[in-house]
C-alpha cells in the first residue's frame, strides 16, 4: 500500500478545503418559495426617525436568518412599502402586501398609529399579528391573533406609571404635590391617566395638569405654570420636539424640582441625546431599554454592535438603543414560532405565541389572553452625570442608569431635577 | 410682585419673542402671498429646508446660524427665482394659477420634505448657537437670548425689506405690481421680471425664518408644518401687502397664544388665535392694516 506523501496531504487538504464549506454551504443554504414577511414602515413623515432604524433591523434580522438557513429552508423576504406616518395608508399597504404580494406574514411597523389601522385587514384575513411599539392596541379590538411586542403590558393604567411614582414616593421627604403636562396623542394620554390614577392612589394632590396641542411652538409658558404651581414631581408626556422644547424652557427658567421627566420620548434618540447634553442629567424617561448591565441578554450587545455601523452609512439613530432591540426581537418572535409550529398556519402560529415564552435580545416574553406581555417592563432610567454633547459618553452603563423595575436597577436616583443648572 | 402679574408679563413677553419668529417665517410669505398673489402653501418647507441646511453647515463649520441663514440667501434668491420662472411660464401665463398653481406649491412642499429626508435623513437637525443657553433676566422677567435675538435679527432683516419696498424704485415697482400689472408694463416695467425679483426676495427671508427656526427649535423635514396655518392667517390679520401689518399680526398672534397657554392651558392657544382671526376678519375684512377694496 502506497504510504501518503507530503505533496498527497496537500492535495487532500485542498479538496477538504473545496468540499467541506460546499457542503456545508448545501446544508445551510435556504432554497424554493420565500417565506414573504410584509410591513407597512414609516420612512418619511414625522415617524421616520423611529421607522428607519426599525426597518434596517429587520433587514439585520432577515441577514441573519438567511445565513443560518432560513426560516423552514426557505429565504426569508421582507416585503414593506413607506406609509408615510399616515395612518390612512396603512390598510391599503396590508391589503396589497396580503391580495398583491401574497406575503406568507405580516407584521406592523413602528408605532400604535401605524399598528391599529392595519388591524381591520389583519382581522379580516385572519392572520397572525405581530406589533411594534403599539400601546394597547388590542384593547377595542380583542383579537387573539395580536401580540405586542412593546413593554406596557395590558393594564397601562394600573402599570405605566407605576416605576415613576414609586420612585416618586420613596424620596425624602415624600412628595405631596405632582404636575402633569401631556400631549394631546393616544399614547401620552394614556400615560397621563395612569399617573393620574396612581398619583391619587397614592396621596399625591395633583396641582397643575394640562394637555397641549402637537403644534405648539414655545413651552416656556406650559413651564412657567407649572413651576407658579410648586410641585414637588412633575411628570410630562412630549414627542421629540416637545420634549426637546419643554427642557429647554426649564433650563431658561432655571427650574428646580426633586424630581421630573416621565414618558418624555426624545432623549431616546441620539441627537437629542447629543444636543441636550448636561439638561438630561437627573432626568427620569421611561423607556425600554438601556445600555445597563442589568439589561443585558444574548444577542443584545452583538445587534448593538451590527447596527451602528449600519446606521452610521444609512444615517438613521446611531446608538440605536431604543428602536432596534426591540424591532429584531418582534421578528424573534415570528422565527421561534415558525420555527416551532413548522410551517406556515396561522392559527397554530397564533396558538404558538399563546403557550411559549420567546427568547429574545431585549429578554424573554409572554403574551396574555389580549397580546400583550404577562409582565410590564415598563423602565424607569435617569440620565447622570453628562457633561458636554459628546455621543462617547452615552454608550457607558453609568450615564443612562435604571432605576425601576427593581429586578433591572443598575444605579440609584439622584435628586433634584435642575435642568443641567 | 404678585404671581399672577409676573405670570401675564411673561406671557406678554415671551409671546412678543414668538411673534418674532412667527414674523419672520411670515415675512416673506407677506411678499408672495400678499403682494403678487402667489398661493405659495410650501413657503414653511422652504423656511426648513433653510434651516436643515443652516444645521448642516453649523455642524461643518460652527458659524452661528443666524450669520450662515443671512449667508444662504443669495442662493435662496436664486431658488426662487427659478421656481417663479417655472410657476409663470406654466400656470400664471396661462391664467392657471389659481387651481393648478396651488397644486404646483402642493407638489414642491412635498418634493422638499421628501427629498429631505432622503438626504438629510428624518431625524432632528439643530444647532447650537453660542448664546442660546443665556437667559437674561430683568427682576421677574426672562429673555432667553435663544428666542430674543432671532426675533431681533429678523425684525431688522424686516425693516430692511421694508425701506427696500418703500425707498427704491424697484421695491415701489413690486408695490406697483401687486396693484396693477398692466399699468407698470405702461412705463415699460417687466411686471413678470419684478414679480421674479420678489418671489426670490419671499424665498430668501424663507431662509432666513429658518436660520431662526433652528435656532429656537431642533428641526425635522416635516417642521413646517405646524407653521402653515399660522403664516396665512398672521399675514391674513395683518391685512395681506402690508409689512408692518404683518410684523404687528405675528406679535399679536405670539402674545394672544402664550397668555392663553399661561392661564387656560396650552390646549387653547390655537382656537383663541384663530378666533381673533376670525373676529378680525369680521370687523376688517381687509385685515388689521389692508385697504379697503
Amino acid at each position: 500500500m502506497k504510504g501518503i506523501s507530503r505533496r498527497d496531504m496537500g492535495r487532500l487538504a485542498l479538496a477538504a478545503a473545496a468540499t467541506v464549506p460546499a457542503t456545508a454551504r448545501a446544508q445551510t443554504a435556504p432554497s424554493g418559495q420565500p417565506i414573504k414577511i410584509g410591513f407597512s414602515m414609516s420612512l418619511s413623515g414625522g415617524l421616520a426617525g423611529n421607522g428607519r432604524p426599525a426597518l434596517t433591523t429587520h433587514r439585520i434580522w432577515a441577514e441573519d436568518v438567511n445565513a443560518k438557513g432560513g426560516l423552514l429552508g426557505r429565504p426569508v423576504e421582507l416585503v414593506y412599502y413607506d406609509d408615510q406616518s399616515n395612518g390612512s395608508q396603512v390598510p391599503g399597504i396590508y391589503t396589497k402586501l396580503l391580495d398583491v404580494d401574497k406575503v406568507d406574514i405580516v407584521v406592523s411597523g413602528y408605532s400604535t398609529a401605524i399598528a391599529a389601522p392595519a388591524m381591520p385587514v389583519v382581522m379580516q384575513r385572519n392572520m397572525a399579528f405581530v406589533s411594534l411599539f403599539a400601546a394597547n392596541v388590542n384593547s377595542d379590538f380583542k383579537y387573539d391573533r395580536y401580540f405586542s411586542v412593546t413593554t406596557t403590558g395590558s393594564d397601562l393604567k394600573g402599570t405605566f406609571a407605576k416605576g415613576f411614582i414609586d420612585i416618586a414616593m420613596a424620596m425624602d421627604p415624600k412628595p405631596r404635590t405632582i404636575a402633569i403636562v401631556n400631549l394631546d396623542s393616544d399614547f401620552h394620554q394614556r400615560a397621563a391617566e395612569s399617573t393620574r390614577f396612581l398619583a391619587k392612589e397614592r396621596g399625591l394632590r395633583v396641582v397643575y395638569d394640562r394637555t397641549y396641542p402637537p403644534t405648539t411652538v414655545d413651552f416656556s409658558p406650559i413651564m412657567r405654570s407649572v413651576q407658579a404651581a410648586r410641585p414637588d414631581v412633575v411628570f410630562i408626556g412630549s414627542y421629540p420636539p416637545d420634549t426637546a422644547g419643554m427642557l429647554r424652557a426649564a433650563s431658561e427658567l432655571r427650574v428646580s424640582f426633586p424630581m421630573m421627566g416621565g414618558a418624555m420620548i426624545g432623549p431616546h434618540i441620539t441627537a437629542q441625546k447629543l444636543q441636550l447634553g448636561p439638561i438630561l442629567n437627573n432626568l427620569v424617561v421611561w423607556d425600554v431599554y438601556a445600555p445597563a448591565p442589568t439589561l443585558q441578554f444574548p444577542g443584545t450587545q452583538a445587534l448593538i454592535e451590527r447596527y451602528q455601523p449600519i446606521a452610521a452609512r444609512e444615517n438613521t439613530d446611531a446608538l440605536g438603543y431604543y428602536v432596534p432591540p426591540m424591532a429584531y426581537a418582534q421578528m424573534q418572535v415570528v422565527e421561534q414560532a415558525v420555527r416551532r409550529v413548522g410551517k406556515i398556519d396561522q392559527a397554530a402560529l397564533a396558538a404558538d405565541m399563546h403557550a411559549n415564552q420567546f427568547d429574545t435580545v431585549i429578554g424573554p416574553m409572554r403574551f396574555d389572553a389580549q397580546g400583550e406581555w404577562t409582565e410590564d417592563r415598563n423602565l424607569y432610567t435617569q440620565y447622570q452625570g453628562v457633561q458636554g454633547n459628546g455621543i462617547e459618553q452615552f454608550r457607558k452603563p453609568d450615564t443612562q442608569v435604571v432605576l425601576y423595575p427593581p429586578k433591572y436597577k443598575s444605579g440609584e436616583f439622584r435628586k433634584p431635577y435642575t435642568a443641567g443648572a | 410682585m404678585d404671581p399672577d402679574l409676573v405670570l401675564l408679563l411673561n406671557g406678554i413677553v415671551s409671546g412678543l419673542l414668538l411673534g418674532g419668529l412667527y414674523a419672520a417665517a411670515a415675512a416673506g410669505l407677506s411678499v408672495s402671498f400678499g403682494m403678487l398673489d402667489v398661493v405659495n402653501i410650501a413657503h414653511p418647507a422652504f423656511m426648513v429646508l433653510g434651516a436643515m441646511l443652516v444645521a448642516l453647515l453649523w455642524g461643518a463649520t460652527g458659524i452661528d446660524p443666524l450669520v450662515l441663514s443671512i449667508l444662504l440667501t443669495p442662493a435662496f434668491w436664486a431658488l426662487g427665482a427659478v421656481i417663479y420662472v417655472a410657476y409663470h411660464h406654466f400656470f400664471e401665463r396661462r391664467g392657471d394659477e389659481a387651481i393648478q398653481g396651488l397644486a404646483f406649491f402642493f407638489g414642491v412642499l412635498f418634493i422638499i420634505e421628501i427629498g429631505l429626508v432622503l438626504t438629510l435623513g428624518p431625524e432632528q437637525h439643530f444647532a447650537d448657537a453660542s448664546y442660546a443657553n443665556t437667559t437674561l433676566h430683568f427682576g421677574e422677567i426672562d429673555l432667553p437670548l435663544r428666542m430674543l435675538v432671532p426675533t431681533l435679527v429678523s425684525l431688522l432683516a424686516i425693516g430692511g425689506l421694508a425701506l427696500f419696498l418703500r425707498r427704491t424704485f424697484m421695491g415701489r415697482a413690486i408695490a406697483a405690481v401687486a396693484q396693477d400689472r398692466e399699468a407698470l408694463r405702461l412705463l415699460a416695467i417687466n411686471p413678470v421680471r419684478v414679480k421674479r425679483l420678489a418671489f426670490g426676495i419671499s424665498i430668501a427671508f424663507a431662509a432666513l425664518a429658518g436660520g431662526a427656526l433652528v435656532v429656537v427649535q431642533p428641526v425635522e423635514a416635516t417642521s413646517g408644518h405646524v407653521f402653515i396655518g399660522r403664516v396665512f392667517a398672521i399675514v391674513i390679520m395683518g391685512g395681506l401687502s402690508s409689512l408692518g401689518g404683518c410684523v404687528l399680526a405675528a406679535l399679536a398672534f405670539g402674545v394672544v397664544e402664550n397668555v392663553t397657554a399661561t392661564f387656560y392651558g396650552p390646549s387653547w392657544s390655537p382656537a383663541v388665535a384663530f378666533g381673533c382671526l376670525l373676529l378680525v376678519l369680521a370687523v376688517r375684512p381687509q385685515g388689521l392694516f389692508g385697504r379697503a377694496a
